[in-house]
């Protein structure tokens, strides 16, 4: 057996391992050990989706050399290694765009504990996208939730605990409709297991027993992960708490802890069910309602925001959109477009977060539209990401977000007639609204101050390294679309499998 | 509708969780003090045990305890939702933590369990 398959398992492990170690250590130590072991991660994530697409496959990994029925098991293919490799590759450079304000924030003597938290979240969001057992997958949801609240609570003002509180006892609900829908199904299947809970679906559907069962699952399941990953209607806790955290905590949920939620809907469609069980239940026709529903709204939300942050916190809600948009094509080109968006959004969010926060720096801390004006003179390189970012949001050509809108409107054209009109008309209306509001925001930053012109300060050598690379990575995804394109394709076709 | 009726009392067990489980949605939901929140969501997880235990029992068989080596897996119960509700327990357990901790700060800070006084409270804070 290769080395390279054992990465993934010692990936999530390492990293359980490594938040245990960051508990205990000093803020500087804790910091180090954490960015090494991402770095060291990131690189194992890349081998292995190398290794991968070499094999043009994918591999069952069992823990413990147990077999089916009694073993867990995770499973790696080229998609969940090109997600792990983006993910782990993200999760360093947001960490270090918000270094300073991670240290700031937090209070005295308890910043390890926020790498603590961090580790502990990239080893959930890795077990999310590998796993192959449903339960698994349940735990480490729970513990997503759980790292990921304690990520916004860090900074201690009244307003972050409120949008703690919130955003807990939402992701507490979607997670218990989660787990009825698991216990539901395993009381019909009695698997755990996806390849042998797929099986036993197949063979009930296929007899016509259980049909209403199996939709009122399938709608937990929707549901229970559209709370958590804030589809439209249920995003309320959303700009609260992605816009009252730290920098590198919005980036983290913005770019990352929403796209693991997704992620395990996509592989409960996939794997579990099956994409036409899916097609034939008709639950994801709700999907894709609110799906275009989040892309509007998301995109008014964002219009009427005069807080920078709390702006970029309702535009994630419109990008939510356009994945879930995606997944309610059914099909396998929706499914493309989808997964493509999970990864052009998680390059592109965390880069504008990061850059807010620079822009907070250089403007004495506040962060409404006024009191960032003129602040891309100021900090320069966070100018440059921003408006890379917002271009990309925009949806202008050789930047990330061109890509998914491109994918979209293709799997769009290749669908029904209702759902064509429908989406096509979306996009277009919300590709106006995300020009309506980054473009003034460019033209705000980069406009000179009232109180005079304003000298450029020299920034941190991190932040200026994360906005750098978040730029190489945005352009990049532009620039090599289409093996993108094609590696998750070809992922999406073995992920079925 | 009898036929649904009859459904409903032979899965008895199975009803009661569900219908637990939705008294502890609706509080954890609908609830404005955060103490009874928290009582919500242990009733909602205490229905989805239930109902683990409930599919995992077959009447007549004990305890999957081997104590006479006896091993005839005919005799015992399945065991693997029981490790299932286990491992759910340990996990309801540190989410019920946190959000009590969390309710503690919010008290230290604003003197009230009402979330929408304390959501009102915080916005006033900062303007």
């Amino acid at each position: 057996m290769d080395l390279v398959r054992n990465f993934p398992f010692l990936t999530i492990v390492f990293s359980l391992t490594c938040g245990v170690f960051c508990a205990i250590l000093r803020p500087k130590a804790a910091k180090n050990l954490c960015l090494v072991w991402l770095a060291l991660t990131f690189a194992m994530s890349l081998s292995v989706l190398v290794y991968t697409l070499r094999l043009d496959g994918s591999f069952v990994y069992r823990m413990g050399k147990w077999d089916a029925p009694w073993g867990n098991e995770i499973r790696v293919g080229p998609l969940e290694a090109l997600m792990a490799t983006a993910f782990s590759a993200v999760m360093i450079l947001s960490l270090l765009g918000g270094m300073r304000h991670i240290f700031s924030d937090c209070e005295e003597g308890k910043v390890n504990l926020y790498f603590t938290m961090a580790a502990l979240l990239v080893s959930s969001l890795f077990a999310l996208i590998y796993t192959n057992d449903l339960f698994t997958a349940y735990v480490f949801v729970e513990i997503n939730t759980i790292a990921s609240c304690a990520l916004v609570m860090l900074k201690s003002s009244g307003r972050t605990l409120v949008a703690t509180t919130r955003y807990l006892i939402m992701s507490l609900l979607g997670s218990g409709l989660f787990l009825l829908g698991i216990v539901i199904l395993y009381g019909i299947t009695g698997e755990l297991l996806m390849e042998s809970i797929a099986g036993k679906v197949r063979e009930i559907f296929a007899t016509g027993e259980y049909s209403l069962p199996l939709t009122v699952v399938i709608g937990f399941f929707s549901v229970g992960l559209a709370v958590k990953s804030a589809l439209f209607p249920f995003h309320s806790w959303l700009p609260d708490a992605h816009g009252s955290a730290t920098a590198s905590s919005s980036a983290i949920l913005s770019g990352l802890v929403l796209k693991g939620y997704i992620i395990v809907l996509i592989k409960v469609f996939y794997r579990v069910f099956g994409l036409q069980i899916i097609m034939a239940e008709r639950v994801s026709n709700f999907l894709f309602l609110f799906g275009i529903l989040a892309m509007i709204c998301g995109s008014v939300g964002a219009l009427r925001e005069r807080d920078i942050k709390r702006m970029l916190a309702y535009s994630s809600v419109a990008q939510v959109g356009y994945i879930y948009v995606g997944i309610g094509m059914h099909s396998e080109a929706g499914m493309v477009a989808a997964c493509v968006q999970i990864l052009a959004h998680c390059v592109t969010k965390p880069m504008l977060f990061c850059a807010a926060g620079g822009f907070m720096d250089v403007s004495g801390g506040k962060k409404t539209m006024a009191d960032i004006k003129g602040a891309g003179r100021r900090d320069r390189v966070g100018g440059a990401a921003f408006t890379v970012g917002a271009l990309s949001m925009v949806g202008i050509p050789f930047f990330a977000g061109f890509v998914t809108k491109l994918t979209l409107t293709q799997a769009a054209v290749g669908s029904d007639n209702v759902r064509m009109i429908i989406a096509l008309a979306a996009v277009a209306i919300s590709t106006l609204l995300n020009a309506l509001y980054y473009i003034p925001v460019i033209f705000n930053i980069f406009s000179k101050p009232a109180d005079g012109e304003a000298h450029a300060s020299r920034p941190r050598a991190d932040y200026a390294f994360a906005m750098c690379a978040f730029m190489v990575l945005n352009v990049g995804f532009g620039v090599f679309s289409q093996q993108i394109v094609d590696a998750v394709r070809r992922g999406l076709e073995l992920f079925g499998m | 509708m009898p036929e649904l009726l009859k459904n409903l009392f032979t899965n008895y067990y199975e009803t009661a969780a569900v219908v637990l489980f939705g008294i502890g949605f609706t509080t954890l939901l609908m609830h404005r003090n955060l103490l009874k929140k928290i009582i919500g969501l242990n009733f909602m997880d205490s229905g989805l045990y239930l109902f683990l235990a409930a599919k995992g029992y077959i009447a007549g068989r004990l305890a999957p305890i081997i104590t006479n080596g006896d091993t005839d897996p005919e005799k015992y119960i399945n065991p693997i939702p029981t490790g299932l509700v286990l491992t759910g327990i340990v996990v309801s357990v540190s989410v019920t933590a946190f959000l009590l901790a969390l309710t503690c700060r919010l008290y230290d800070k604003f003197h009230t369990l009402d979330i929408d006084e304390i959501t009102y409270l915080a916005r006033k804070e900062r303007d």
